[in-house]
């Protein structure tokens, strides 16, 4: 019971963007049986939320871990401004060769906002639907 | 292991101001949080015990008992109250999310009588939380 209590702040952003799973790796008839629906060469869209977690020291003359101006700031410029309104695959280039899944999504979210300067970022959860999330914390586990 | 949670909700109105700041520099730090009026949330409460369940009742703890215990140590000190003039564990703090989750935290953890205070996390609005948790426990770092 002695050691420190660890405080992470969470905040939660919005994007809509279409996307299309199709593999490079796989004949036409595999990717339709692999990707069903969500094959359609016309892409398809969602409403992802980005749920982004940062931990660090809560600074005691403002009471916060990061200004929440400078942290949205940063978000808008790396993910939601890119990825907003978009097709995944067709204009985001890392997507041009690694399958839009939300899993290589998550993973991708939270290698654009590792290099955060002000907190150490934990973890990226992305609900596709209301009904799928999807989370990655790096080397770190994932924790509840 | 097993991790329950039960969540509450209350209305609190708060500001920050920090009284070794210059007023530009509140107003430059905490924007419109800085209103000498103040403002308020409705604030969402998830607190998460951990804990094996009791072999007999098939429980971790009494949800009544932890029911009763938020009622008392938050919702009467917190709900319809104004967090930085009524709350006196947030005497001298700005009370952001963070800090009224560690208070929170300090609240509870030595009131929880069966298994162990997990997480809290409070929700300011949907898209804003602080979790807190015990270092060590939970946490990857």
């Amino acid at each position: 019971m002695g050691e420190a209590l660890r405080i992470e702040l969470g905040r939660r952003y919005r994007f809509s963007a279409s996307h299309r799973l199709h593999s490079a790796q796989l004949s036409e008839e595999e990717n339709d049986r692999v990707y069903g629906k969500c094959n359609n060469p016309y892409g398809h869209g969602h409403n992802y939320t980005v749920e982004v977690r940062i931990s660090g020291a809560v600074d005691p003359a403002t009471g916060m871990i990061a200004n929440l101006a400078d942290l949205d700031a940063f978000v808008n410029e790396r993910v939601i401004e890119p990825f907003d309104h978009r097709s995944l695959q067709d204009e985001v280039p890392v997507f041009r060769s690694v399958v839009p899944t939300t899993e290589n999504l998550c993973k991708e979210v939270f290698e654009r906002l590792k290099s955060y300067p002000k907190a150490k970022l934990e973890a990226v959860r992305i609900e596709e639907t209301s009904n799928n999330s999807f989370e990655y914390a790096g080397d770190q586990e994932v924790h509840r | 292991m097993v991790y329950l949670t039960r969540k509450i909700e209350f209305a609190a109105s708060h500001l920050y101001h920090n009284p070794a700041l210059s007023a530009e520099e509140n107003r430059r730090v905490f924007g419109k949080c800085n209103n000498p009026h103040g403002h308020g949330h409705n604030y969402t409460l998830e607190v998460t015990i951990a804990g094996d369940p009791d072999p007999v009742t098939g429980m971790v703890l009494d949800l009544k008992g932890l029911k009763e215990i938020l009622e008392r140590e938050i919702m009467q000190r917190m709900d319809h109250r104004f967090l930085n003039y009524e709350v006196a564990e947030l005497k001298g703090q700005i009370p952001t999310c963070e800090n009224v989750a560690r208070v929170i935290w300090n609240l509870l953890e030595p009131k929880i009588p069966q298994g162990r205070l997990h997480r809290v996390r409070l929700y300011e609005s949907a898209d804003l939380f602080a979790d807190c948790y015990r270092d060590g426990a939970g946490g990857a770092n």
